[in-house]
């Protein structure tokens, strides 16, 4: 499966394609959604049942979002954090801050 | 000073300031007026006396959260208990504080801020308190959004879609315009216009100021705001979660205490995150200019929402 583009079906980002185990999936780079084409899931599967025995799998190759510093997540709807230079600093946030 | 602000002076001086008078805030909504150590604020044409009233006694019974007014001076017009008639608004005075500097943001008191919201939340909201405000305001804002002129169609779009995705009892159910507030199984005490605007040191004490919103109704309302800026990225991961392990922790009501909380909180964030769009893309109309980079954030946020399903929180 080539590089292409297909929009996500869930938010306005585009899919990109990724080899994870073995297993072509296509990826949001916006929600990070994942799209399974028939018989994916299955090799996944698989996948899942050697990984016990198998050598460790190779690192994602989707780069995923950092994790919150303490847990907490973020909705699918938002942005991440930063999402430019110094947000805090940023006088139409600080008015947002502090007003009605 | 206009005349309605040398009545204001007047009014605090009977209440005991001195000094020279400062005007802190002068909207449309009203003028907030100080006078050395009193403060004096005109209400909306909108407000009930009678509610304000029952609002400020509220306030007054949670002297560890809440400032308490101070009561109208004696030949002064009355037109509730602690509330003045002053021309055809109403007024009421306030012991005068210091608040967050907003040129200073790490300095914002997050956890006293989030102990004061988890206190207020616990109390026994008194018989006859109304809803708390928060879901008016935000359909004041959209409604503003709509009469409006000057603002972008494709904007506009996105943050009416948006509003239109929200559950009717919250944005008015269709041919029955403005009458929802529908308060839910949620009785709790909620401030109802939470900001960082609305936290006052005073005696060397955090209190929450502004009872106009204050009423009975789901508390995570006033977790909505830093949620919706964590969401939008514009509040540190670790700044929240200080915020919101300290309000969990001081046994807030809110959000389950453990796991996730955002099925309690997607709702509100989504509501004030578009109400912030719909205040930004006004704001900036009415000041003649393109929407900022905040404000375009906000609305990027609303096209992104009608992507994503609504997480099933609490009613």
């Amino acid at each position: 499966m080539n590089q292409q583009t297909i929009k996500c079906p869930k938010c306005p980002g585009m899919m990109r394609t990724y080899n994870r185990a073995g297993v072509h999936i296509e990826q949001c780079d916006s929600c990070r959604g994942i799209f399974l084409d028939y018989g994916e899931l299955e090799s996944i599967s698989r996948a899942e049942t050697q990984y016990a025995a198998a050598p460790p799998p190779p690192p994602p190759a989707a780069p995923a979002p950092p994790p919150p510093a303490q847990g907490y997540a973020q909705p699918g709807w938002g942005h991440q954090q930063p999402h430019y230079g110094h947000p805090r600093k940023h006088k139409s946030f600080a008015q947002m801050l502090f007003s009605s | 000073m206009r005349p309605d602000q040398n009545q204001l002076r007047a009014l605090a001086a009977a209440a005991g300031g001195t000094g020279s008078a400062e005007v802190l805030a002068d909207r449309p909504e009203g003028t907030v007026l100080r006078l050395g150590e009193v403060v004096v604020k005109q209400h909306a044409t909108r407000t009930d006396p009678a509610d304000l009233s029952r609002r400020l006694a509220a306030a007054s019974a949670l002297p560890d959260v809440m400032v308490a007014s101070l009561g109208v001076p004696a030949g002064w017009a009355v037109a509730a208990p602690g509330v003045a008639a002053l021309g055809d608004r109403v007024a009421t005075l306030w012991p005068a504080g210091t608040p967050v500097d907003p040129a200073r943001p790490d300095d914002v008191p997050w956890t006293a801020a989030a102990e004061l919201l988890a206190r207020l939340h616990v109390a026994s909201p008194a018989p006859g308190l109304p809803p708390h405000g928060g879901h008016a305001r935000a359909r004041r804002a959209l409604d503003r959004l709509s009469t409006t002129p000057g603002i972008g169609r494709a904007d506009a779009d996105a943050v009416t879609h948006a509003w239109s995705l929200l559950p009717h009892w919250l944005t008015g159910f269709p041919g029955q315009p403005g009458k929802p507030d529908l308060v839910g199984l949620s009785l709790h005490l909620t401030h109802g216009d939470w900001h960082l605007g609305q936290l006052l040191r005073v005696d060397r004490a955090w209190r929450l100021i502004d009872v106009d919103d204050l009423g009975v109704g789901d508390p995570v309302w006033d977790l909505a705001r830093p949620a919706s800026w964590f969401a939008l990225g514009l509040l540190a991961p670790d700044t929240w979660a200080e915020f919101l392990d300290t309000y969990r922790a001081a046994g807030g009501p809110a959000v389950p205490p453990t796991g996730d909380p955002w099925p309690a909180l997607d709702l509100p964030a989504r509501t004030l995150t578009v109400q912030a769009a719909a205040q930004g893309l006004v704001k900036a109309a009415r000041e003649e200019r393109e929407p900022d980079e905040v404000e375009l954030l906000l609305v990027e946020s609303c096209r992104r929402m009608a992507a994503v399903a609504m997480l099933p929180g609490t009613p």
